[in-house]
């Protein structure tokens, strides 16, 4: 189960993260491990998207993973890089089988709004403008421990489809962040500084 | 009387202070600095020698671009120089950041003087922040080797 298979936890600080950080750039590979370690997550980093589809064993034809016991609960990509861009590394995962459930964020120096809905339409769960910062990290954090948790919760009183239980999940994490794409959009308009 | 320690705090804190009031610093090193800690205490310095080594790399590449005399790629130019707007962005390197803003509508408009005068200045710009920051760390390295600890700068 690509979500995370995480051991029952009673609090979210005992919840460990762990996140595929994709960026080209070393120093931004840097600042983003940084940012995810002091956010308590576990972190691997990739050079490429490339490199991304390779550790998450999806470098084969089909939309499987080789690696089932592979644990990724969220993944954060630089938008602009050679090769695979972080909008087509998006698209892979989304189409596969294994981690399609699995948060995507990606990162951009840009505020282009037709690029922030291209993304937010491919499925990415939200847009960061850079340089990424300890808050972003930690909004980002609470988020997907929270869909985490209630996907466990739900999944120890029922047994239901994960599909379904996205879905709800998606609702419990809008409590306090008004996720619509309207809204990042805004939130991004408003942080916008040459 | 004035300790060597308070001495030094007192250097450090107007020279930190300088650093950004001159537009060399901007708040994104700020952030870089609530990153580093007993952990990782010398996570600034790592990151900032990283992107100073970026410096190098991309300025190299401008220049072997910009070399080919009648047949420049600019979008070859303008690639590297994004990539060193990204870095400077990310660590804070505002006047650097702010040339390479320039450097690409050179590129973008295919001005090559412009261009040639722009990887002058960006050259000149990295070696200048370099010094100071080794200044800067240089100054830290004296507080706690005085005893002292490294004062927290309010901007």
């Amino acid at each position: 189960m690509a979500v995370g298979d995480l051991s029952s936890s009673s609090s979210s600080s005992s919840t460990e993260l762990h996140v595929l950080a994709v960026d080209d750039s070393l120093v931004d590979r840097k600042v983003i491990e940084r940012l995810l370690r002091i956010s308590a997550c576990k972190v691997t980093t990739v050079e490429s998207g490339t490199r991304a589809l390779q550790y998450l064993g999806l470098d084969g034809d089909d939309g499987s993973s080789d690696l089932k016991d592979l644990k990724v609960n969220l993944i954060v990509t630089d938008y602009s890089m050679p090769g695979l861009t972080g909008y087509e590394l998006l698209k892979k995962i989304k189409e596969s089988s294994a981690f399609r459930e699995v948060p995507v964020v990606i990162m951009s120096s840009e505020n282009i709004q037709p690029r922030i809905e291209q993304c937010m339409t491919e499925g990415a769960e939200d847009f960061l403008l850079k340089p990424v910062r300890l808050a972003d990290v930690k909004r980002l954090k609470e988020l997907i421990i929270r869909s985490v948790e209630a996907e466990e919760e739900h999944k120890a009183k029922h047994s239901c489809p994960n599909r379904i239980l996205q879905n709800n999940t998606r609702g419990v994490s809008s409590l306090d962040d008004d996720d619509t794409p309207s809204s990042k959009r805004m939130k991004l308009e408003s942080r916008v500084h040459v | 009387m004035d300790t060597l320690v308070a001495q030094l705090q007192r250097q450090f804190r107007d020279y930190t202070i300088s650093l950004y009031h001159q537009g060399f610093l901007d708040d994104q090193f700020t952030e870089l600095k609530k990153l580093q800690d007993e952990c990782s205490p010398d996570f600034v310095a790592e990151v900032v020698s990283l992107f100073f080594e970026d410096c190098e790399k991309l300025i190299g590449n401008m220049a072997r671009a910009l070399d080919q005399t009648g047949n420049v790629d600019f979008n070859l130019v303008g690639s590297s120089v994004h990539q060193l707007k990204g870095s400077s962005s990310s660590v804070g390197a505002k006047r650097v950041k702010g040339l390479c803003v320039t450097f690409k509508e050179c590129c973008d408009s295919q001005n090559f003087e412009g261009c040639v005068r722009c990887l002058q200045q960006v050259d000149i710009e990295y070696k200048s922040l370099k010094a100071k920051l080794q200044d800067l760390f240089s100054l830290e390295q004296q507080i706690v080797q005085a005893g002292g600890r490294i004062p927290q700068v309010d901007i």
